[in-house]
């Protein structure tokens, strides 16, 4: 009997574990710390402010959001897998050059697939495709985390902060797109429009505010953390800290 | 190119569609070299000296070697290249004759090759198919656009220093509202054209 309900219970255990995310080493904690760094603590746009181009850009409506969001998410991983490969084969003097050049070779690739499967987002998106190159937060990966790093971990990290990415810019082009042009993904949901806020000037001032929100948050100190593992409050207040010295 | 246009493009690319405030090219040196003035206007001259250079050379390496080849597509990756060596001239450059200017720029130098205003210059260069003194002077221009925006910027972080905020939103987000601010000044712009 005994026997049987720990057995029982081991499978629980593995079953959670694969829910958590696809293990690269089973109960890993740096598993659980990439995925919340990429998209809470070290949120790219709203903890790192990198990448502000493009946020700033394209968050106009919510479906160029998270057409940009996801392309970079996948640059992101891309890059960062190929980067963490050659890790060892690329010279440390000449490594941000090699670093565009694979950067730049996936954005093409990303480019040409838009062009061809969905030329609407392609069009409305325009130069800021291209610039993915130049996206701060990948070549910032790259440099911190990929070239360090193994495969498995760098992916795992540019699919946590490329999702953190897209949802940043996901809340903005949403905030954006209700309040200056007062529709949800194209449908028209209210009869007022503040065009100042879909105007250039708007992407400032809605980022802004969203970094005081966040900011305003977590100036305060850090509520009982939701998860159990003591590892991961550490980061959180080391954070805070960090922000607070900024 | 006649002097027409050459005045409407500099109207354009400086006011009108300026690169940091209207169309959100190079964010990441105008928010993180504002704090002062001096540096800001290094950064300016360097990013123009830059932009200036990179168009000229880019839009020969496209016409002279893309498109022979039929290699439009690789576009991106050449461009990157080019400019990324032709940043670590200026770095070099400076770094022998100017020494103050390059210690005062830092890590942004370097940076430049991630600073989308050039890369986007060179891309818009090709996508309007301006030709070679066009493109130089688009190149020129847009960056004398965010020496603009930039040199504005840091002269009213530099005031704002002494001013009180609440708290959530020192430092970034008062940066944000602030470029916000003159952007909304600069939307008067839109729409200006030489009429003769």
């Amino acid at each position: 009997m005994a026997n049987e309900v720990k057995q029982a219970e081991a499978e629980v255990k593995a079953e959670e574990t694969l829910v958590q995310a696809k293990p690269v080493r089973k109960s890993d904690p740096r598993i659980k710390e990439i995925v919340l760094n990429g998209l809470i603590f070290q949120n790219p746009i709203l903890v790192l402010f990198l990448g502000m181009c493009s946020t700033l850009a394209v968050s106009t409506s919510l479906t160029n959001a998270l057409g940009m969001g996801l392309s970079t998410t996948i640059v992101l991983i891309c890059s960062n897998v190929v980067i963490s490969l050659l890790r060892k084969a690329i010279p440390k003097e000449v490594r941000i050059a090699c670093y565009v050049v694979i950067i730049a070779g996936f954005v093409t690739i990303v480019e040409l697939c838009l062009k061809a499967f969905l030329p609407a987002l392609s069009e409305s998106l325009g130069i800021f495709i291209p610039l993915i190159v130049v996206n701060c937060i990948i070549l910032g990966r790259a440099e911190a985390f990929a070239s360090k790093e193994t495969p498995g971990y760098a992916a795992l990290d540019g699919l946590s902060m490329g999702l953190g990415f897209t949802a940043a810019l996901s809340i903005m082009g949403f905030i954006r797109e209700l309040l200056g042009a007062g529709a949800i993904l194209g449908h028209e949901i209210l009869p007022v429009k503040a065009i100042l806020i879909a105007a250039p000037c708007g992407g400032f001032l809605v980022l802004g505010t969203l970094v005081a929100v966040v900011q305003h948050f977590r100036a305060k100190p850090p509520k009982a953390p939701k998860t159990e593992a003591k590892d991961d409050t550490a980061p959180v207040e080391a954070d805070v800290k960090g922000g607070d010295a900024q | 190119m006649s002097l027409t246009e050459l005045v409407s493009l500099s109207l354009a690319a400086i006011l009108a569609e300026n690169f940091v405030l209207v169309k959100f090219l190079g964010i990441c040196p105008f928010l993180g070299v504002s704090k002062k003035t001096d540096t800001a206007i290094g950064m300016g001259l360097a990013v123009v000296f830059v932009m200036g250079l990179s168009s000229m050379v880019t839009w020969l390496v496209n016409e002279f070697l893309l498109l022979p080849l039929g290699l439009e597509y690789m576009q991106t990756v050449a461009f990157i290249l080019v400019i990324a060596a032709l940043v670590q001239f200026v770095e070099l450059f400076l770094k022998k004759f100017v020494p103050t200017l390059y210690t005062a720029l830092g890590i942004y130098l370097p940076l430049i090759t991630t600073n989308c205003a050039v890369l986007g210059a060179a891309l818009l260069n090709v996508q309007n198919e301006r030709s070679f003194l066009a493109s130089t002077a688009f190149g020129v221009f847009s960056g004398l656009g965010f020496t603009l925006a930039i040199v504005l910027f840091a002269s009213v972080r530099e005031r704002l220093a002494y001013a009180k905020f609440p708290k959530c939103f020192e430092g970034f987000p008062q940066a944000l509202i602030t470029a916000g601010l003159i952007a909304m000044a600069f939307m008067g712009f839109s729409g200006l054209q030489v009429v003769w």
